[in-house]
């Protein structure tokens, strides 16, 4: 099963990858050739309402997915952990400003938060992964700042301040490498909910727009055709679930191989 | 619990705040983005006194703060109209929405969760964990048109969209219910699987009670304490999940009219709704917590 996964998982990046390779007809209007069904005239998976190849959108939407979640997941990632980590070490007002912070953007539930900002913002891929950042930061915060607050007290960080070490030191020496597998496991579950909250938006018309394809603005297009031609709803929709599936039992496995028992619920 | 109610109300301070200085955020001068570039200036004037944006940035949040508490979330820009207003009308649609998800989570989560916890590692409890990652990985707009090609375009049981014919909030229900219903009923099967280590339950068996006795009786009350908390948590996520299975099945409530008021640049309307998901959401937490206050002895003792 987590062979098949990460099996999915590297054909994921291998499709994002493509376009370095080869130039992909993914705008390519073709009006003699509307609605075809997969495998039909030279269509792998068939082409949309403008005659467009559905397999080369879906391509430039794999490229879309990985690259939001993956900025994503570096930005809130990075910013998360070093105010969770200063937050825990430092305590006192730091702690209280930071955990108050934490406290009410955990009161956005899911993505209303994104939606808002993204409806702010306005649409496209840097407001995209502006608004997830906002929006994801929070967890590794909240999972750095407890971890540190119980890593703390162990013997090696009491030995490291006794011998006079400046706290950006055991911070990163001595607290850091302590974090990293549970944050770990956190970022895996970070990419599916990043994948899923990209297309989302898309979806919605908050995010990636038209021409430029991403999973959720096909389906979000296809939607109106889908009794003429369900092909257009069906593939791009498989892609994201397969993609969110497996980035999902790949944490869980992560989880497993690490043993971290921890993991922030949302 | 005095120290959660102060807590709570900080909480819901910031969240207004966070919310309020959301139009900060509007790329370049919103008059410009909503009336466009060559607007006449009286126009121009004429929106901006009426979006209050001649007065400092700090009075206005006082104005909105003091408004607020009067209930007041200011004027529609579109629709010239009390966002309050606006909103009441629509909320009803989403709670039946939201009360209709949450008796698919009921009914599926209570007992396949209880199922699969004790037939661990059998087929049961396979097919429930297959079920439970399905649900959790299938997006709400893919489930949406799925079920829509299924059960209206496909058997022709249910309307495909809107809230006018009979039956049609089954759907959308169903499209929202199911991952929660996933999430739940693997957090039931877990706490359920942890109590049946302990030691009360070896003496109630030991006393003679029978297996369902012991089930329902003593285990299911523990084990349904934390998925109190996660059903809590995801009653809120349900009025967010709500803007996008709304959307989908064109369903005529708040997540709807968020999405509607985005497109207008209505940015009254906007922060209207996004304050009353966030602080519904705020509300539920907190009553979760006293309830669980209330059911759990353990709790009130170490308070």
């Amino acid at each position: 099963m987590t062979r098949l996964m990460f099996t999915i998982m590297v054909l994921w990046v291998l499709m994002a990858a493509a376009p370095l390779f080869v130039t992909l007809p993914s705008q390519q209007v073709r009006l003699d050739a509307l609605f075809m069904s997969p495998m039909q005239s030279g269509f792998l998976l068939g082409s949309d309402e403008l005659g467009r190849s559905l397999a080369a959108r879906l391509v430039e939407g794999a490229r879309i997915s990985l690259v939001v979640a993956l900025v994503t997941v570096t930005i809130s990632g990075v910013a998360g952990t070093l105010l969770g980590i200063v937050a825990g070490y430092l305590g006192g007002w730091v702690d209280r400003v930071v955990s108050r912070l934490i406290d009410i953007f955990l009161a956005f539930p899911g993505l209303l938060l994104a939606i808002a900002l993204a409806g702010m913002l306005g649409p496209g891929i840097g407001n995209v992964i502006l608004a997830l950042s906002l929006m994801g930061w929070v967890g590794y915060a909240r999972l750095a700042r407890n971890q540190v607050l119980s890593i703390k007290q162990r013997d090696h960080v009491t030995a490291a301040i006794a011998l006079g070490q400046p706290g950006t030191v055991i911070m990163r020496r001595h607290l850091l490498p302590l974090l990293m597998a549970p944050l770990l496991v956190e970022a895996s579950f970070g990419v599916a909910s990043a994948v899923i909250a990209e297309a989302s938006l898309s979806f919605l018309g908050l995010g990636v727009q038209p021409p430029q394809a991403s999973w959720g603005n096909m389906i979000r297009e296809g939607v109106r055709y889908m009794l003429a031609a369900p092909h257009l709803v069906l593939i791009p929709g498989l892609a994201l679930s397969l993609v969110v599936l497996s980035a999902n039992l790949l944490g869980d496995a992560l989880r497993d191989r690490l043993d971290v028992t921890s993991r922030s619920m949302r | 619990m005095s120290k959660r109610l102060f807590d709570t109300v900080i909480v819901m301070f910031g969240v207004v705040t966070l919310v309020f200085f959301l139009t900060a955020l509007v790329p370049g001068d919103p008059v410009d983005v909503m009336l466009g570039e060559n607007a006449v200036m009286a126009d121009r004037d004429a929106l901006r006194d009426r979006m209050g944006l001649n007065q400092p940035l700090l009075d206005r949040w006082l104005n909105y703060l003091t408004g607020l508490l009067r209930g007041d979330l200011g004027d529609s820009l579109v629709r010239s109209r009390p966002v309050a207003q606006l909103i009441g009308e629509r909320l009803p649609a989403t709670l039946q929405m939201a009360a209709g998800a949450f008796v698919v989570v009921l009914t599926l989560a209570l007992p396949l969760g209880t199922l699969a916890a004790y037939r661990k590692g059998r087929a049961a409890d396979q097919a429930a964990s297959v079920f439970a990652l399905l649900g959790q990985s299938i997006p709400n707009f893919w489930l949406g048109p799925l079920l829509v090609l299924a059960f209206s375009i496909g058997l022709g049981w249910l309307p495909v969209s809107g809230a006018d014919a009979p039956g049609s909030v089954i759907l959308p229900s169903l499209t929202l219910g199911v991952s929660l219903a996933a999430v739940s009923m693997r957090m039931l099967r877990a706490s359920l699987l942890e109590i049946a280590t302990q030691d009360y339950l070896r003496t109630v068996r030991a006393k003679g009670a029978g297996g369902l006795r012991v089930a329902l009786r003593h285990a299911l009350p523990n084990a349904l304490l934390p998925v109190i908390t996660l059903l809590g948590l995801q009653l809120g996520a349900l009025l967010a999940g709500a803007v996008i299975t709304e959307v989908v099945f064109a369903w005529p409530g708040i997540g709807s009219l968020l999405i509607e008021s985005i497109s207008q640049r209505d940015y009254p309307l906007i922060q209207g709704v996004v304050l009353v998901i966030a602080l519904s959401y705020v509300l539920i937490n907190m009553l979760t917590d006293l309830l669980l206050y209330w059911l759990d002895p353990r709790i009130r003792e170490s308070a």
